[in-house]
């Protein structure tokens, strides 16, 4: 099989679309000519020309807005919003306009768009450029979450996501863009709410996305050594969340420890703690815990993002907590 | 490269829309300024140009690292502006900052140290490159979201209005702001209300690898201040006299409640977006280097030639050289940022 990096696979992936299906076009900052800030899209401009490959002024509103306009009027638009923290620039456009046109219509008008972004820590941007934000979206209905954690499901999900009649939020870490993974030729799509078990277990099980499956998968390396088996579990989507998959886990393991790069207060694993404990009370032998980000902004100096963010660090300790072997800390 | 997209060096141009605001006095070629002053505005360009030097080089040596964005070849900008501001005046900034902390008068060694991540920083390592802030200055912050600084400024002034102080706020923009819609409402706001707020959108050509004028039919922002109601003014901000009278002229029109003004600078972006961007992509070397043909200290030198005696700047030029080492060692030799601090401060 070959081995691409994430970020060629999602090059491919926005490719692989333009190619396939005329009515798909992309509009970001820096995506023409220069190939995108990561270089999502070098060389699209050559290949699919600068009409489809649109190049936007600074204005995140006016992408995500005019996106909603084209996608109920036929045509797929892939957004690319360069920084995820800027989402909240176009925030009205996502969450009053493309998350509700199709149920406000009655079903008359669909939002069919992929929103591309890409955020995270670990690259000292500050607290400005830095965020992990997908939590906010879970909140909204209408939207659909992906976190791709591999150059494979990149690609699969991508697929899906670009023939939805609804819109997709596409989620990347930028700590991701390098690493590498096999991909077979064609990937098969993979359907949105299906998650897969990356490691099996029998002591603990670890949910988690994107970045965090690696460290999920680091963490799970750790506590082999220490004796303990934790299985990982990549959600790859958080809306819908494939909950059946980690009650699944549970009935082996009875714990969850569910691990995000996004603040711990009000993320994403609150929802999967609740379903979890709603549904699969009984499995349980220890309180699911949570393995998020501490309560700040991302600060901008190497040691304290250190002290705040999600790592794995972190997630093993909360594996030890959840098994007992430690004492539970904020 | 089209004109108007950023090497213009014409003088200054009259306001296009010019309601009560006078046009700065021409002919006077310092605009009364002292020779302390003349050689205060030096020091201030000659500081930034030479920060932005040291701090590259560090950083590519590894001693700093996150983003960085350079302000070379807009010296004459902040200088020139920031002259025309008392102390307790405020000023917002962007990405692009450390020229504008420099000329508010934001200190050396805490600066250097912010952007080295250490304890001793303004921001106890916080804040970075991007968020460089001294209240005690009036350098209240830095907005990388683009457009951001805008309304901070506009803000800033509200509540100088609401408390009756004398006090003007001044927004840094990019010529990149132009294109968010919160650079209207910011116009719009500030000039309905009369805030004593001035707008300064440097214009240096580029917002990253889109040229102004690919992404404005129209390449004179200040034209836009028309549509708004208040005076618009374009000036050449390689010349630190243009800049300073502009701003001047708007400073004392804000500070006699007569509202906003929106001053674009048209200047040149020397450097690459950030440390690492791929230039070579959307912009020839040969348009870079006769850019830099027209270098603010250059003109400034030319233009101070007979009445300040060089030697003095030569002067000023040592005594910088050395206060920044001076900064660069403190930052050096700083504690790192210290994780207890990470959790603090939010609330
Ligand atoms: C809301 C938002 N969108 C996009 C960006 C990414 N970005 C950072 S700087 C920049 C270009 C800014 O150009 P300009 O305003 O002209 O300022 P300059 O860099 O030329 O000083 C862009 C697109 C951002 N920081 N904020
Ligand atoms: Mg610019």
């Amino acid at each position: 099989m070959r081995e691409i990096t994430f970020i060629e696979a999602v090059r491919e992936a926005q490719a692989e679309a333009l190619a396939s299906d005329d009515r798909v076009f992309i509009m970001g900052q820096e995506i023409g000519s220069y190939g995108g800030v990561f270089r999502a899209t070098q060389d699209f401009v050559r290949r699919f020309g600068g009409h489809r490959v649109r190049d936007m002024p600074i204005a995140e509103q006016s992408m995500l807005g005019a996106g909603v306009g084209a996608a109920v009027t036929g045509m797929r638009p892939i957004v690319e919003v360069m920084f995820m923290d800027f989402v909240a620039c176009g925030m009205d456009a996502i969450v009053n306009h493309a998350a509700k046109m199709r149920y406000m219509s009655g079903d008359q008008l669909r939002a069919p768009m992929v929103i591309r972004t890409q955020g995270g820590s670990g690259t000292h941007h500050g607290s400005q450029h830095s965020q992990t934000l997908e939590s906010w979206f879970l909140h909204v209905p209408g939207l659909a979450v992906a976190v791709p954690s591999t150059p494979q499901d990149v690609k699969g999900l991508f697929k899906t996501s670009v023939e939805l009649e609804h819109p997709v939020l596409f989620v990347e870490h930028r700590a991701l863009y390098r690493t590498t993974g096999p991909v077979p030729d064609p990937v098969a799509p993979i359907p949105l709410g299906q998650g897969v078990v990356r490691r099996r277990g029998e002591d603990v099980t670890v949910a988690a996305v994107g970045k965090s499956v690696h460290q999920a998968l680091a963490a799970a390396l750790e506590m082999e050594e220490e004796g303990v088996s934790v299985e990982v579990i990549d959600l790859r989507t958080l809306v819908p969340m494939d909950v059946e998959i980690v009650l699944e886990s549970l009935s082996r393991t009875h714990r969850l420890v569910v691990a995000h790069e996004a603040v711990e207060r009000g993320g994403w694993a609150g929802e999967l703690v609740a379903r979890v404990v709603a549904e699969g009370f009984d499995e349980l032998d220890a309180p699911p815990l949570r393995a998020g980000s501490k309560a700040t902004p991302i600060p901008f100096a190497r040691e304290l993002e250190a002290a705040m963010i999600s790592d794995e660090r972190l997630i093993a300790r909360r594996i030890r907590e959840s098994l007992d072997l430690a004492e539970y800390s904020e | 490269m089209t004109e108007g997209a950023g090497l213009i060096s014409s003088v200054t141009s009259p306001p296009v829309a010019d309601r009560g605001g006078s046009t700065p006095a021409r002919g006077t070629k310092f605009h009364g300024l002292s020779d302390a002053r003349l050689l205060e505005i030096f020091k201030t360009m000659y500081t930034i140009r030479r920060f932005e030097v040291t701090m590259e080089r560090a950083h590519l040596a590894g001693d700093l690292y996150g983003p960085f964005h350079s302000s070379m070849g807009q010296e004459a900008i902040p200088a020139g502006v920031c002259a025309a501001l008392r102390t307790s005046d405020v000023v917002t900034s962007t990405h692009r900052g450390h020229g504008h902390a420099i000329a508010k008068g934001a200190e050396l060694g805490p600066i250097c140290a912010e952007l080295w991540g250490r304890a001793t920083g303004y921001c106890g390592g916080k804040g970075g490159s991007m968020h460089i802030v001294s209240t005690e200055h009036g350098f209240i912050g830095q907005s990388p979201i683009i457009g951001g600084s805008g309304l901070l400024a506009t803000g800033a002034a509200l509540s100088f209005d609401l408390r009756g102080d004398p006090l003007v706020a001044v927004a840094f923009l990019g010529d990149g702001a132009v294109g968010q819609g919160v650079f209207h409402e910011t116009l719009n706001l500030a000039a309905i209300w009369r805030l004593p707020a001035v707008f300064v959108v440097e214009n240096n050509g580029y917002a990253h690898s889109f040229r102004a004028d690919e992404m404005q039919l129209n390449p004179d922002i200040a034209s836009r201040a028309e549509g708004y109601g208040i005076p618009g003014v374009v000036v050449d901000g390689i010349d630190v006299f243009s800049v300073y009278a502009a701003a001047e002229t708007a400073v004392e029109r804000a500070r006699a409640g007569d509202g906003p003004t929106l001053i674009e600078a048209k200047c040149y972006r020397w450097r690459g977006h950030n440390l690492g961007d791929a230039e070579h992509l959307y912009r020839d070397r040969r348009e870079v280097e006769e850019a830099r043909r027209n270098d603010p200290l250059h003109r400034f030198r030319q233009a101070v030639s007979g009445r300040l005696e060089l030697a003095a700047l030569a002067g000023i030029e040592a005594a910088v050289d050395k206060e920044i080492d001076d900064a660069a060692r403190f930052a050096a030799e700083s504690p790192f940022a210290d994780p207890r601090t990470a959790l603090e401060g939010s609330f």
